[in-house]
Order: structure tokens, then C-alpha cells, then sequence
């Protein structure tokens, strides 16, 4: 398989990820587009186990082990990121992340 | 271009159009759904590249798992349903990076790894699994440790604080209006400025 598809494939999915993190106003929307980053990630560590493999060999698969690091990390993300989103709601009434400006300078 | 090939630009195809769409959806609910679609066709590309158990991992953590858990997350929030507005003002400038940042990452790709070729031999779960338990044993435990903290730190953080809200034992009100209620705090008796104070009876913190 050529490297490049897997590897735009992530890049896209990664752009579409900042894209959503810098202009979503819901904070579990914003939550979305961090998964769809991690995916990304998943996606370059598992291309780039295949090309490491094909080339000098991975004996350890570490491309595939990151990934699936990178996947429980993600769930643990998801489950604090939702924790942390319904206390915003639960002590200020919205969820939009323009609004959590407390600590804005 | 050969068969895996045109699977691959497949899974592209229909995961770069889903991802797009979640970050572009009007409807909350309708972004999550994509969300699955492009999460779905995350775990098709990783069959092709030959990471069999991450695929299935993938459908099963993320798609079975987070998307549920996102949707709570919106039903507990009480996300607009309907179609809505969802961006803010920095929507131009988002446009921007990402865009210039999607340029910049293919131009980069293609002209390193024009060329290359990713080894799709499918590795199996038993090589896995060995791998997995002997030489990243440790790693591994430490990802176990990290999840239980990460559920202890979830639950610690969604809890209802002494003070803020009715304690326990002042729900004796709710028991006997049959099972659904039972599980809702009663409203008037909420000290907090919650948001929902409005309607009685719907606590968001309620378990």
C-alpha cells in the first residue's frame, strides 16, 4: 500500500480536529474534535509500524503497542474531559467554552 | 494501485467526509453520529494496514464506548437538540490553520514519503498479545493504573459536594413516586444555583 494515503487520511482527520477545537462553542463538541486528533495519531503509529516493517523490521510492534496506548489514553481523556464539562455546567449553566473565561487575563 | 490501495482511499473517502461533518454539523447529535462513522472508518483503515486487534479495539472502546459516553455527556448537558449556531467567532481564522496546517502536512507527506510503501502484512493477535505482556508488560500495567485513576479522578469530579446539593438521605421524597423518580433528587430542596433549578426534580448531578 502506498504511505501516502493512511498518512493524508490522518492529516486530514487531524486538521479537521484543530478546525474543531478552535471554532466549536459547545465544550462535549470540542471533546469530539480532540478525539478525532487522537484517531489521527492512531492512524500515523499504525502507517508508520507498516513502514518500519517493510523497511528494517519492528520485532517489538511498537507502532501498534503506541496505538494502542494512544487508545486507552483517549478513553481515560474522554472520561475526566466529560467530568470536568458537566461541573462547568453543573456551576455556571452553559457549556460554551467562551464563556469559562474566568482566568482570562 | 492495487487492492488495498483502493480500500484504503475508501476508508479515506468516507472518514475525511464524516470528519468533516462532525466538526460541521448544525445538530449536536447528528456530529456524534458522524463521529461514529468517521471513528468506524478509522478501525477499516487500521484492518488494511493489517492491525487486526486495533481495529476491533477501536470499534469496541471508541465506537461502543466513547460516542455512548458522549452522548450522555450531551443529554446531561441538555444540548440544543435542534439546529443551532455552533461556532463562534473564530471561525475564519480556524478555517485558516487548519487549512494551512492540512496544506503544509500533504505537502511535507508527499514529498517525504512519496514513494514508500507500508508492509501490510496482518500481524496476529497471539504476536500481539506476546509482545504486549513480556517486553511492554510494564508500560501496560502502568496504562491499567492510569485508567483507574482517570475513572477515581471522573467520579470524584462529577460527585455532588457536601453542601451542594440535597445529601442522601433527603430524597425519602422521591421514593415513593415509583422507580424513575426514585433516582432524581427533588427539586425545591436544592440549595444550589443550579442550572437546572428551573425545572423541579432534574438534577443533572443525579446518578
Amino acid at each position: 500500500m502506498q504511505a501516502v494515503f493512511p498518512l493524508t487520511f490522518a492529516a486530514l482527520l487531524f486538521s479537521a480536529g484543530v478546525y474543531g477545537v478552535l471554532s466549536r462553542r459547545n465544550a462535549v463538541l470540542v471533546l469530539m474534535s480532540v478525539e478525532l486528533m487522537l484517531a489521527a495519531v492512531t492512524v500515523n503509529l499504525v502507517a508508520f509500524h507498516g513502514l518500519v516493517a517493510s523497511e528494517a523490521g519492528d520485532p517489538l510492534l511498537s507502532g501498534q503497542v503506541f496505538a494502542l496506548f494512544v487508545m486507552g489514553i483517549g478513553a481515560a481523556e474522554v472520561g475526566v474531559g466529560l467530568a470536568i464539562v458537566l461541573l462547568l455546567y453543573r456551576n455556571r449553566a452553559t457549556v460554551n467554552v467562551d464563556d469559562a473565561d474566568l482566568m482570562k487575563y | 494501485m492495487s487492492i488495498p490501495d483502493l480500500f484504503m482511499l475508501g476508508a479515506f473517502v468516507l472518514g475525511g467526509a464524516a470528519a468533516l461533518l462532525v466538526v460541521t454539523a448544525r445538530n449536536v447529535v447528528h456530529a456524534a453520529l458522524y463521529l461514529v462513522i468517521a471513528l468506524v472508518a478509522v478501525a477499516a483503515s487500521f484492518l488494511w494496514m493489517g492491525a487486526e486487534f486495533l481495529a476491533w479495539a477501536q470499534v469496541l472502546v471508541y465506537v461502543g464506548a466513547v460516542v455512548v459516553l458522549i452522548l450522555f455527556g450531551l443529554m446531561l448537558t441538555r444540548a440544543p437538540i435542534g439546529p443551532m449556531a455552533q461556532h463562534n467567532e473564530n471561525r475564519k481564522f480556524a478555517v485558516a490553520v487548519s487549512g494551512g496546517l492540512f496544506v503544509l502536512l500533504v505537502t511535507v507527506i508527499v514529498a517525504t514519503f512519496g514513494d514508500a510503501t507500508v508492509d501490510v502484512t496482518p500481524v496476529r493477535v497471539a504476536d500481539l498479545g506476546e509482545v504486549l505482556y513480556v517486553q511492554w508488560a510494564f508500560p501496560f500495567m502502568v496504562l491499567g493504573f492510569l485508567l483507574t485513576v482517570s475513572l477515581i479522578g471522573a467520579l470524584v469530579l462529577a460527585r455532588r459536594e457536601e453542601g451542594e446539593g440535597p445529601l442522601p438521605d433527603d430524597t425519602d421524597e422521591g421514593s415513593d413516586q415509583g422507580l424513575e423518580d426514585a433516582a432524581q433528587e427533588p427539586g425545591p430542596s436544592d440549595v444550589t444555583s443550579a442550572p437546572g433549578a428551573g425545572d423541579a426534580g432534574q438534577q443533572i448531578g443525579a446518578p
